[in-house]
């Protein structure tokens, strides 16, 4: 059930990513230009999906496990370490170059388009070159 | 600053049925979506990686299935040179792998959960993806 449950949350994502149009570069580069002609759409994004999980996190985070698998596997990290502001600066510096994070990369996949395709095989040699070095 | 372009319905309903998928990929299978680590971990490790590629694959069919039944082509627009594709790409996944999080791990999920991990790395790659766009746009 749980591999359902994945290709759905799939799926949705996808659907939602289309639909807020984040799937175009364009649109996140017209949020990213804040000193020129900005865009505010992708902060509308992200206030529709944290008011819809927000909330559920919190009701539910006491849950002893969740519905389809054995626990919750949900990562209780705190510290603020080198790691985590170097590589948001990297992840920013890529973002900003071409407008693509990973979920629209990957979501835009399926409109065949070859400057996409390129951007997803050169952030998979990323994730493939970050896990060796660590 | 001038305000182009703006599309708030639509961003906000997108943003709804994201929130949606998060919610349940948490209260069903125990996790929080990140992407990249959804396609890291795909890459990388043995653990769900059934569940991590079945993830993608509807990533990958939402586009189609949105077009299938809207009759509505999906137009995107990508205007990097090949130097900056392969450069952004690579950045793009040194990066989230290296903070552990990109806009849905660290932006949505661990914002959502009030993690200051999160909201710190959120800050972080927005001020540099603004900063970046900036410069861009000197250069």
């Amino acid at each position: 059930m749980s591999k359902l449950v994945s290709l759905f949350c799939g799926i949705i994502f996808g659907i939602g990513l289309v639909i807020s149009q984040m799937i175009n570069p364009a649109k996140v580069l017209g949020f990213l230009n804040l000193f020129g002609e900005w865009d505010p759409s992708l902060a509308f994004v992200m206030i529709g999906a944290l008011i819809i999980s927000s909330p559920l996190f919190h009701l539910f985070k006491n849950k002893e496990k969740p519905i389809f698998s054995s626990s919750f596997s949900i990562s209780n990290k705190k510290e603020i370490d080198k790691e985590l502001i170097f590589g948001s600066i990297l992840f920013g510096a890529g973002w900003g170059l071409v407008g693509l994070c990973p979920g629209p990369a990957i979501t835009s996949i399926a409109l065949l388009n070859v400057s996409s395709a390129i951007f997803v095989v050169s952030m998979f040699i990323g994730f493939y070159i970050a896990s060796k070095t660590n | 600053m001038n305000i182009i372009n703006f599309t708030p319905i639509s961003a906000l309903t997108g943003g709804l049925l994201i929130g949606f998928s998060v919610f349940l990929f948490f209260i069903l299978n125990g996790r929080m979506t990140g992407i990249s680590g959804i396609a890291s971990n795909f890459l990388i490790s043995k653990n769900n990686r059934i569940d991590n590629l079945l993830f993608l694959i509807g990533l990958i069919l939402g586009p189609l299935i949105y077009s299938y039944f809207t009759n509505q082509k999906i137009e995107i627009s990508i205007t990097n040179s090949l130097f900056f594709l392969i450069g952004g790409g690579v950045l793009v996944g040194l990066g989230t792998k290296i903070s552990g999080g990109c806009t849905s791990g660290h932006g949505i999920s661990g914002v959502g959960r009030f993690s200051l991990r999160s909201i710190i790395a959120t800050i972080t790659f927005m001020i540099v993806g603004i900063l970046t766009v900036l410069i861009n746009n000197i250069l």
